[in-house]
């Protein structure tokens, strides 16, 4: 029973965490078309904020949940300007060139910390289940990911920047001739997917660890999730976590966490020829 | 819109001579340390000239080139650990991933999956094959005499012997003429199969797959087609690297070994053969410049070179400079200079 129990929370650890780190990706690719690679680094520069202003005294709460997330979106706010504003319409392009700054990031900051790994302590304590136990602070990353979500959902939903972002994603044209200027729109949505991983960057900085090339274990699994979710935002990228990460925490828990990994790949492989639109494409037609 | 791919003569022709004159010539000049050095830039050539197949001329996104390039280094490794002589090897090597990719492609364009999702499904395969090579370092994973070793990788693998006779091992001197003849040997193959009929078939399929299907090639073979030519040639580079290294590990499946491919045909040029050449052994050439004393950190090189010419100069060094020169000639030149294309 508690054996039961512990594997049901590890499962939905494991979707949550997949989760929020594919949310800043997803908004980024779904709303934008715009394939950002260097997703990882936007995540690793978030841990960063997090790991040296925790250094320098900063609440560890506050560094995780505030200033991750804004050191993200400012530094993404910056590569929309710089960098992306260019390749709109060109999907391979955006790839390639976040491709570059990828390894651009991942140099420059090795260059400035240095290739050491920083860490912060993990916050609180472990929750006993019987003979198990498991880190409390995973039911945080539960509960942020919960809120995150909820939050999107509504912001996208019910307000009318959300509405207005979503139409610019359709029909910039329109947006234009309405008054409103989908350049701004653009940098802004490009701001917040950023926000969004450098808040997760900041959250898994405790359990990860932070070195420049972080970012790499995530962006692949990021990468393959939201593709697989397809254009819903919410709905396709939430299932496409929830199976991969049932799947790849399943097969973990009866080989290693390599294979556990591998597999979630294979799954991949398996969903796309399957559904070659995504899971958007076939269940959540138009939905966020 | 000028057309790529098409056999130039005068240029191939002036490649090729470039090539085998660098074969001939160099082991003369330079000394070991600098042929040792271009032996690998130049299987590395070979490597962005699978992907220019692929990619470039089959317009077929491959982000797992690695996958290949690194299953034909393991599949050389084990068989000639095991066989002691390495003219079957290499060619197993070359079929094996050959057979792979037909299996691969087939799930993938059969299925008719969108340019993008072939991306991550070959993104995925080299991913999965990372995984695994790095998982197998416990001794029950071998193949006939030939342990896996995990993360450790393989050590001491036997290089290339002259065919059929197992006591005559190249020379580095002469694996660097051998890597440099079958750097010619596919640049040419290239060249000959983007100017036959089926490569302009390929050409027709990358540039608009609709209209292709519609005058009545099945477009799904094509891509399938060019896709196992690329892929075998990448199997083909693998084993040439391992000849190189003498050593393989798991990284040879890693993100960054595909991205590198990548940045070399950005660089030089992805709608021509010689770019990624030139791609290859520039690029190469600067990160181990880089890395020797320096305060710049490569990837920052790197990636700062990815980001501005995909921004500024998408079409790479090589057809800018060729454009860029043609027009000059038509502006300044004699009279009427002739259409090349």
């Amino acid at each position: 029973m508690d054996l039961v129990l512990i594997l049901t929370l590890q499962g939905v650890v494991a979707i949550a965490t997949i989760l929020l780190f594919s949310i800043g990706l997803a908004i980024i690719f779904g709303m934008m078309r715009v394939i950002n690679l260097a997703h990882g680094e936007f995540m690793m520069i978030g841990a960063y904020g997090a790991v040296k202003s925790h250094e320098a005294g900063l609440n560890l709460w506050v560094a995780m949940l505030v200033v991750a997330p804004l050191v993200a979106a400012l530094f993404g706010l910056v590569v929309e300007r710089v960098l992306i504003r260019h390749l709109y319409g060109r999907l391979i392009d955006t790839l390639l060139a976040t491709w570059g700054l990828s390894l651009f990031t991942v140099g420059v900051v090795t260059m400035i910390f240095g290739n050491t790994t920083s860490g912060v302590p993990t916050p609180l304590g472990t929750l006993r289940i019987g003979d198990y136990g498991l880190g409390q602070y995973n039911l945080v990353i539960v509960g942020v990911t919960l809120l995150v979500l909820a939050l999107v959902a509504l912001v996208l939903k019910r307000t009318s920047a959300g509405v207005l972002a979503r139409a610019t994603m359709q029909n910039p044209e329109m947006i234009a001739a309405l008054g409103y200027n989908p350049r701004r729109i653009y940098a802004a949505t490009f701001a917040i997917g950023s926000g969004l991983a450098g808040l997760a960057g900041g959250l898994l900085a405790p359990l990860t660890g932070v070195i420049p090339a972080m970012g790499v274990a995530f962006v692949a699994k990021a990468f393959i999730t939201v593709i697989s979710g397809g254009a819903a935002v919410i709905l396709g990228t939430g299932t496409a976590a929830a199976i991969y990460g049932v799947i790849s925490q399943s097969v973990t828990y009866v080989s290693t966490s390599v294979i556990g990994e591998a597999s979630l790949f294979l799954a991949a492989i398996i969903l796309l020829r399957l559904l070659p639109n995504g899971f958007a494409g076939r269940f959540f037609k138009g939905g966020v | 819109m000028p057309q790529t791919f098409a056999p130039r003569h005068a240029g191939t022709l002036a490649t090729s001579v470039l090539i085998l004159g660098a074969a001939v010539v160099l082991p003369q000049t330079l000394g070991l340390f600098t042929l040792l050095q271009l032996t690998v830039y130049a299987v590395m050539a070979i490597l962005a000239l699978s992907l220019s197949i692929t990619w470039g001329l089959g317009g077929v996104l491959c982000f797992g080139q690695a996958a290949f390039f690194g299953l034909g280094g393991y599949t050389y490794a084990v068989a000639v650990t095991n066989f002691g002589e390495s003219t079957l090897p290499i060619l197993l090597a070359v079929l094996v991933q050959a057979l792979v990719a037909l299996c691969l492609g087939w799930f993938m364009f059969m299925g008719r999956l969108s340019d993008l999702y072939v991306g991550v499904v070959t993104l995925c395969t080299s991913l999965i094959l990372f995984n695994f090579a790095n998982s197998t370092s416990d001794p029950w994973y071998r193949i006939g005499s030939a342990a896996l070793n995990g993360f450790n990788g393989m050590p001491a693998i036997r290089g290339i012997n002259i065919p059929f006779l197992p006591g005559a091992l190249l020379s580095p001197v002469q694996s660097f003429v051998l890597t440099m003849l079958a750097l010619l040997a596919v640049y040419l193959l290239c060249k000959t199969i983007a100017g036959s009929s089926w490569g302009r078939v390929v050409a027709a399929t990358r540039q608009n797959p609709l209209r292709a299907e519609l005058m009545g090639y099945d477009t799904a073979r094509v891509k399938l087609g060019i896709f196992v030519i690329g892929s075998a040639v990448a199997g083909f580079a693998g084993c040439l690297f391992v000849n190189w290294n003498g050593f393989v590990s798991p990284d040879v499946f890693g993100l960054s070994m595909s991205a590198q491919i990548m940045i070399w045909m950005i660089v030089g040029g992805r709608e021509t053969f010689v770019g990624p050449i030139v791609g290859a052994f520039a690029l190469q050439a600067l990160v181990s410049r880089l890395g020797v004393g320096s305060e710049i950190n490569a990837n920052v090189v790197l990636g700062g070179l990815l980001m501005i010419f995909v921004v500024l100069v998408p079409r790479g060094i090589l057809p800018t400079v060729r454009d860029g020169l043609l027009s000059l000639g038509r502006k300044w030149g004699p009279g009427k200079t002739r259409e090349v294309n």
